[in-house]
């Protein structure tokens, strides 16, 4: 499936022959070898397409239209990603009529790359150059911290800090928490002073993420073969524990965030403090206007007493899709749009995105004082903190349903039934469950270690539940009593329950389960990252569960 | 008098808790965004209706203009085409005699169980391969047929067009068209009416279809924008209101429509039940 880089690009015009190269290479590796060729520039003028949401686009994508009349990219909008734009974009690569560059976020672009829907932009010089130009993490979040690999530009991120309402802190005499045990305490104060310390999200499961990230939960590994899921691991359970305390002694309030009740009570001085990202600044201000001027920002609280972590919470990338025609200009424009002053600028103002570059984190616009934060340079304190997120955090490629699950857990928890332990839990066994069911191959959980499996072949042929002939087709004509094909049945039933690696049992997600059968391990793909089919919908990786589960 | 009070009482608190969304959604896109969520929701705060209308319409050079004539090109020219195509197969279906005709007819049918949901991913795949997606008729192409209307005419034609006039036509010389046109179409007016209101809103409320195909946002229906403002008021919180406003916008068609067609509606409703 070698073929010359050009003849390879002519022939990707068609969508079939794009499905027949997917499907028939090795995914991972032929993208990280032909990029380096396939990033020459096209000659004479080219039209880009570019998806996104970010709000008001239009006026950064023609401050470069205007300077590059041979590159004009052509931007295409709709609602966000998990709203809608994430499964367009996977139904239009099943198409082969994907735009060149899509604006994914951090936590969905494991999923593309499982998908084999990204370019590989490592052979773009210019793109790997630009390494040094990003903080470390946001670089990893793309680089997913393998070699050679870069599957998109990062584009803004979401370092996090504690905002809190500085007016009430000084009136009841309440210092400002610098660890999450003085959070704790302070929240004590807060309630009896008639307020809360916080709101508990129970659906934002990436803020809670954000701070397990701080606290070093690591939640998913690649280690290039499989996968590794470990949502409830100790750092991470330590979280949850401290937030279930919280909320046992009903020391934070539940209203469901984003919504003009949660925006009331930050509004109405009932909410005293959050542990946002940089982009809630605005959100705090929108949502709570009367309370302008009484807000600061603080850094995040510590686990340990004079630590420097911060966690992160959302940001987004730049990716370019396989099947670009174009993946040199593409690349040089997600660049520009990421790394220059000019575009960073007008992202911050008409977006509100917060840069993932290191240089980034001095514009001009970031380093003023915000009248709503009483004149803080509230930027300063996020600036700090992007340096402090710790770059080794991956997303898993299931991150829509891991989300779901954990959330209908949280809900449970915040209403009073089970503990967000428990959701965790619960979120890791269906997580694993579905990545199983998109055939993505997983470790087995890490907890009890399994029993080294001794070697086998492939399965023999199963005993067959009724005689067949020897072409193998069931010899009906034999006309068995009803009985007797019972009894047979039966028979083989039992045969198969007892038989150590009978084939309808030897799929793989029942391999590792408890009481599972000891299949041999099938041959996996070279990378974990390759899967051989690109699907579509999740209401068919939803019908592939259930009939593999049926069977 | 007093066996009347029971059932008024329910209509009643039926009526209310219909009303009860639209008041709000009135109430709200009348005040600033401040006040929005610090006042009382069900009653107004210092009114300010005009000049969130206003912002609605200057918001990125009318946007949310150009998606409303959008939404009134889809669905007012897809419910008229589609009215016309249904209430011609609807009455050759039931006038004239050929063979396949009861085939045809158990197909129409079959499709009105099949959701548009259903086929808007297949149909994404198909304009796909004529590299059509993203295009005015992408959207346009498939909200012309309607099953139902189909079937309603049918029936429609078969009760309220006699056979005798229809040959008193053909003997006086009128053309089938003609005929159709001149003197059936004028007996299954109501029908037609009820047609086209059923067609208006399930192409108004079609919303998998236009979110799959579209990537253009000057194309986009109402709904699919509002749905997108609404999908991005975490990162400009302005839109929040605007979405209000747009919504409130947004529904002020569909009720001209009602109010004009109703007593049409309510006669077609009952059309196929008799019969």
């Amino acid at each position: 499936m070698r073929f010359p880089i050009r003849s390879l690009s002519l022939v990707l015009t068609s969508a079939l022959a794009l499905a027949a190269c997917s499907s028939g290479g090795d995914g991972g590796e032929e993208a990280t070898t032909g990029a380096a060729a396939g990033c020459a520039p096209s000659s004479g003028p080219v039209t880009l397409n570019y998806t996104t949401w970010i709000p008001g686009i239009e006026t950064v994508v023609k401050a470069w239209n205007d300077k590059n009349p041979n590159i004009q990219v052509k931007v295409q909008t709709g609602p966000n990603g998990n709203g809608g734009t994430y499964q367009n974009f996977f139904n239009q690569l099943k198409a082969g009529n994907a735009p060149d560059l899509g604006h994914i976020e951090y936590d969905a672009l494991p999923s593309f790359r499982v998908q084999d829907g990204l370019l590989n932009l490592a052979g773009c010089q210019e793109v790997t150059a630009a390494k040094d130009q990003f903080v470390e993490w946001t670089w990893n979040q793309v680089t997913f911290g393998e070699e050679n690999s870069i599957y998109g530009v990062p584009q803004d991120a979401g370092p996090m800090a504690l905002f809190y309402r500085k007016d009430l802190f000084e009136k009841n005499g309440i210092a400002v928490p610098t660890t999450w045990d003085e959070y704790a305490a302070a929240a004590e104060k807060v309630k009896t002073a008639g307020g809360y310390i916080t709101n508990f999200s129970q659906s934002d499961i990436n803020q809670f993420a954000g701070l397990a990230w701080q606290a070093g939960g690591r939640w998913f590994g690649n280690d290039g073969s499989k996968w590794s899921v470990n949502l409830a691991d100790e750092n991470t359970t330590k979280v949850a524990n401290y937030w279930q305390g919280l909320l046992d002694k009903k020391l934070v309030s539940t209203v469901p965030p984003w919504t003009t009740e949660w925006d009331n009570a930050y509004n109405t001085s009932k909410a005293w403090t959050w542990v946002s990202a940089v982009w809630g600044a605005n959100s705090i201000m929108s949502g709570a206007p009367d309370t302008s001027g009484k807000w600061a920002v603080a850094p995040m609280p510590q686990w340990t007493s004079g630590g420097t972590v911060a966690g992160n919470w959302g940001g987004s990338s730049t990716a370019v899709f396989k099947g670009s025609k174009h993946p040199y200009e593409a690349a040089k424009f997600a660049l520009w749009l990421n790394t220059s002053e000019e575009a960073l600028t007008l992202l911050n103002k008409e977006a509100n995105l917060y840069p993932a570059t290191k240089a980034g984190a001095s514009l001009p616009a970031l380093s003023d004082g915000v009248e709503f934060y009483g004149g803080q340079k509230i930027y300063d304190v996020f600036a700090q903190a992007s340096t402090q997120v710790a770059p080794d955090f991956t997303w898993g490629p299931t991150m829509t349903s891991t989300y779901a699950s954990a959330s209908d857990g949280f809900k449970k928890a915040v209403s009073g039934s089970g503990t967000l332990v428990d959701a965790l839990k619960a979120a890791q066994t269906s997580t694993i469950e579905n990545m199983k069911s998109q055939s993505i191959p997983v470790a087995a959980p890490p907890a009890p270690p399994a029993a080294p499996r001794p070697p086998a072949a492939w399965c023999p042929p199963a005993p067959l539940p009724y005689p067949r002939s020897s072409t193998g087709a069931p010899t009906w004509a034999n006309a068995i009593s009803r009985r007797s094909r019972t009894a047979r049945f039966r028979r083989s039933r039992r045969a198969r329950s007892t038989y150590p690696c009978a084939f309808l049992s030897c799929h793989p997600s029942k391999r590792d389960g408890p009481g599972g059968h000891r299949c041999p391990a099938r041959p996996q793909p070279a990378s974990g990252w390759s899967v051989l089919t690109l699907r579509t919908t999740p209401h068919q990786y939803g019908l592939r569960a259930r009939t593999r589960r049926k069977r | 008098m007093r066996n009347r009070i029971l059932p008024m009482l329910i209509m009643g608190a039926g009526t209310l808790y219909f009303l009860v969304p639209i008041w709000w959604l009135l109430v709200g896109a009348s005040k600033t965004r401040g006040q929005f969520s610090s006042t009382e929701p069900l009653w107004f705060a210092d009114f300010a209706l005009f000049d969130n209308l206003g912002e609605l319409f200057a918001y990125r050079e009318g946007v949310f203009l150009r998606w409303l004539a959008n939404s009134l090109a889809y669905t007012g020219g897809a419910a008229l085409l589609g009215t016309l195509l249904a209430a011609m197969c609807g009455y050759a279906l039931a006038k004239y005699r050929f063979p396949g005709r009861e085939a045809i007819f158990n197909v129409v049918l079959s499709g009105v169980l099949v959701p548009a949901t259903a086929l808007a991913l297949p149909l994404f795949l198909i304009f796909s391969s004529f590299e059509a997606t993203n295009t005015f008729w992408s959207v346009f192409l498939p909200s012309l047929v309607n099953p139902f209307g189909v079937y309603l005419a049918r029936i429609y034609a078969t009760a309220s067009v006699p056979d005798e006039l229809l040959e008193a036509a053909r003997l006086d010389g009128s053309g089938e068209i003609r005929t159709f046109f001149q003197v059936s179409s004028k007996l299954m007016f109501p029908a037609l009416v009820t047609i086209f209101l059923f067609h208006f809103v399930a192409v108004w409320n079609n919303f998998l279809l236009p979110l799959i195909m579209l990537g253009e946002e000057r194309l986009f229906p109402v709904t699919l924008g509002l749905y997108s403002w609404n999908t991005q008021v975490n990162q400009a919180p302005e839109l929040r209101m605007l979405v209000l406003v747009g919504a409130l916008v947004s529904i002020v068609p569909l009720v001209i429509a009602f109010l004009l067609l109703q007593r049409f509606w309510r006669n077609g409703l009952g059309a196929g039940a008799v019969k």
